[in-house]
């Protein structure tokens, strides 16, 4: 059952080629093509996970080649496909959420123009990042990487027409650049100390080769957290993604939840090996998530647009994450990026569906009272934000507990992580229910022509907002009995020698505190945005200027602005000034000038009277009688 | 008796000596051309002179694609030269330098 993992490539990639070739064609069945597709991946995935079970906890980790990529000398890079619990959640997950969010895109892209190209896109999106997370070695990661990296540029731009959205594609595409080139750095030292790019050779090897906290290690991880933060958008590199909300809904559910920004995590827990040699790095890590979830979170608070109140979210949960990682917990980041997947593609998808009855209106502070006209996107957007505000019983609570007991506890750990994980907890529940309140209770702030002809999500938009509202209710209970979860995916990181951090079970003190500080979040969220929706106005005038400050995002997009896109744009004025115009242009213009001084000077010879021309002929004959007459060279 | 080679090569010297002072120094196209004539002749000379003196055929062979040549060059210079005065009632070569430049 395990080797169907080849499968599990096979059918995006037929559905990719369909739209490519049919998308244009036959929009509609193109559609429900890809999204079959991306359905039928899911069960050959469930079919691997199957398989696996059903071997040995510790010989659960199968490689096999598909054929030989590059064969060149002593170097040999295998298509090769590592499966192990790690990757099998992993693509349980991709094409579990993918096929929801698909089938969701099917109503949601109805009346799009571009209806088989988004399809086309979706799926190579889906492709690219199956193969990263079943890559066995960093070259093919690579392909992975870079094709994720391509398909948000072109899914972000999708509504090219609209500058910002083009704008919000090519800043994806800058900052994910600056990743990939850390990935490449990474991979290209790895391949120097190791000789080999292959998982299985550098993790075991890595503990002989490399020594505990020294240059080199530290240098290959640092240059995989460059790589790992452009992706999974933490500090300072997260600038790309809330401006990926220009793109479709369906889109910052699938790069939200499924495909792109969860790479970095994976990445982390995947070379764990390396990084756990590293403890430089893997501090960085953990204040880097600590920092960024407490900072996405303060932003949360303020900003207007719904998508954008999400994409701060989905930054902030991505520090929980690294967070997790960086103090150990492998399993528990996985977890929690499980469970992210289940409620934020939720959020995103009942976001769009209010966003659609509302004819494309992303303002909340136009929405309000939608909670009887929209009763599925009301009860699963509810389910959602409860379960990432860490409610207690909902998915999240198990996964960010785990993580927060984890900050205080974990040997890498320490009470000032632990803390800052707390409050950010205590603010994720205010900012999501000051989104859910503002969204769907008080008094109807809806444009009145909008309001009169609300669109009602079709079956293809509520089917995917339960199932994912099932998941996101019940997700946490794969860690019952005795931790199941942690306790499956540990083997994919004991058989490299890494021992993951784990909480066994809930610790009672933290617990219970975390669940008083999300109440108190939650009360908070319901006394100004509930209660008297005058208290948030007011409020907001007290607090201008922290306002002001949290909803320019502490001015960093004006930093980068000044400081990068400044230094860019002064080097490029000074190439353009100076070494184009002069320099360049000086030797082109100088060739021409003298080609025509020269020209100028042979044209004087040619004087038109033929007596002229009889001389030049005559002695040029001399010459040559008297070159001959002594006899040659 | 024949004279020997070296005075028939110092008389067709001399005639291509004229040749080229009267191309160089006359402005009539004419006699530009009778000069020019002078000059192959004097080439024909030196030609059948060596093809005597060393018993070779091909000397006088060439000799008879010179007058060819030169036969047809003066049909097409002539003609020039009429429909040059036709048109500028003068034909002066010094006044004819339309290729400068």
């Amino acid at each position: 059952m395990v080797n169907n993992v080849w499968l599990v490539l096979l059918f995006p990639l037929i559905g990719f080629v369909w739209c490519l070739l049919f998308g244009r064609l036959w929009p509609r069945l193109s559609g429900w093509i890809a999204s079959l597709t991306i359905g039928l991946a899911f069960v050959a995935a469930v079919s691997v996970l199957i398989g696996l079970l059903a071997l040995e906890p510790g010989d659960r980790i199968r490689i096999g080649t598909l054929y030989t990529w590059i064969g060149s000398g002593s170097v040999s890079v295998p298509l090769g496909i590592l499966v192990d619990p790690l990757s099998t959640v992993m693509i349980l997950v991709v094409t579990g959420v993918s096929f929801v969010i698909h089938v969701y895109a099917t109503g949601y892209m109805h009346d799009d123009p571009g209806y088989g190209r988004f399809f086309c896109y979706m799926n190579l999106f889906v492709l690219s990042m199956l193969l990263l997370v079943l890559s066995d070695n960093f070259l093919l990661l690579m392909v992975g990487w870079a094709g994720v990296g391509l398909c948000s540029y072109l899914l972000i731009a999708f509504w090219f027409e609209k500058p910002e959205a083009a704008a919000a594609g090519v800043k994806a595409f800058v900052v994910n650049a600056i990743g990939d080139a850390g990935l490449i750095l990474a991979s290209s030292l790895i391949l120097l100390t190791f000789k080999s790019l292959d998982y299985v050779t550098v993790f075991t090897s890595a503990k002989e080769t490399l020594a505990v906290g020294g240059g080199t290690v530290t240098a290959i991880t640092l240059l995989l957290l460059v790589a790992a933060v452009a992706k999974s958008a933490q500090l300072p590199l997260y600038v790309w993604l809330p401006d990926a909300m220009a793109g479709p809904t369906p889109v910052s559910a699938l790069i939200h939840a499924a495909t792109m920004v969860t790479a970095g995590v994976y990445l982390i827990a995947r070379a764990s090996p390396l990084f756990t040699l590293a403890p430089f790095t893997m501090g960085l890590i953990a204040w880097i998530g600590a920092i960024t979830a407490l900072f996405a979170a303060t932003i949360g608070l303020v900003k207007p647009n719904i998508k954008r109140v999400l994409a701060y979210s989905t930054v902030s949960q991505l520090g929980y994450m690294f967070l997790a990682v960086g103090v150990g917990g492998f399993a528990a980041g996985i977890f929690h990026l499980m469970a992210h997947a289940f409620f934020k593609a939720l959020l995103f998808l009942a976001a769009g569906a209010v966003i659609h009855a509302l004819a494309g209106e992303e303002d909340m502070r136009k929405m309000g009272g939608l909670w009887k006209k929209l009763p599925f996107a009301y009860w699963t957007f509810l389910a959602a934000t409860l379960a990432i505000s860490g409610f207690p019983g909902f998915s999240g609570f198990f996964s960010k507990d785990e993580i927060i007991s984890l900050a205080f506890t974990s040997d890498r750990g320490n009470v000032a992580l632990g803390i800052i994980a707390l409050v950010t907890a205590g603010l994720t529940a205010v900012y999501m229910f000051r989104a859910f309140f503002m969204t769907f209770h008080g008094e109807s702030r809806v444009d009145e022509h909008v309001a009169e002809h609300l669109h009602r999500p079709g079956l293809a938009m509520v089917a995917p907002l339960v199932v994912l509202g099932v998941l996101s209710v019940i997700g946490g209970y794969v860690q019952f009995p005795g931790g199941g979860f942690t306790s499956f995916l540990t083997p994919a990181f004991t058989y490299f020698g890494v021992t993951p951090a784990t909480e066994s079970g809930l610790n009672p003190t933290i617990s219970g505190l975390s669940v008083v500080v999300v109440l108190l979040g939650i009360v908070i969220a319901w006394a100004i945005w509930y209660r008297n929706p005058k208290t948030a106005t007011s409020l907001g005038k007290s607090f201008g200027p922290v306002r002001a400050a949290l909803l320019n995002d502490y001015g960093v997009d004006a930093l980068y602005s000044l400081v990068v896109v400044g230094a860019v744009r002064g080097l490029g004025n000074v190439c353009s000034g100076l070494v184009d115009a002069l320099v360049l242009d000086g030797i082109v213009d100088g060739v021409a000038e003298s080609v025509r001084g020269i020209s100028v000077g042979v044209a004087r010879l040619e004087s038109g009277y033929v007596r002229t021309y009889a001389v030049a002929i005559l002695t040029g004959a001399i010459v040559i009688i008297a070159f001959m007459a002594r006899g040659g060279l | 008796m024949l004279a020997p080679l070296p005075y028939y090569l110092i008389l067709s010297a001399v005639l291509f000596t004229i040749g080229i002072f009267g191309f160089l120094f006359r402005k009539n196209p004419l006699i530009m051309f009778m000069s020019i004539e002078l000059m192959l002749n004097a080439a024909n000379l030196t030609f059948v002179s060596f093809a005597r003196y060393l018993g070779s055929l091909s000397g006088q062979v060439i000799v008879f694609f010179v007058m060819t040549i030169a036969a047809a060059e003066v049909v097409v210079g002539l003609a020039i030269i009429v429909s040059i005065f036709r048109a500028r009632a003068s034909i002066d070569v010094d006044e004819i330098h339309l290729l400068k430049d």
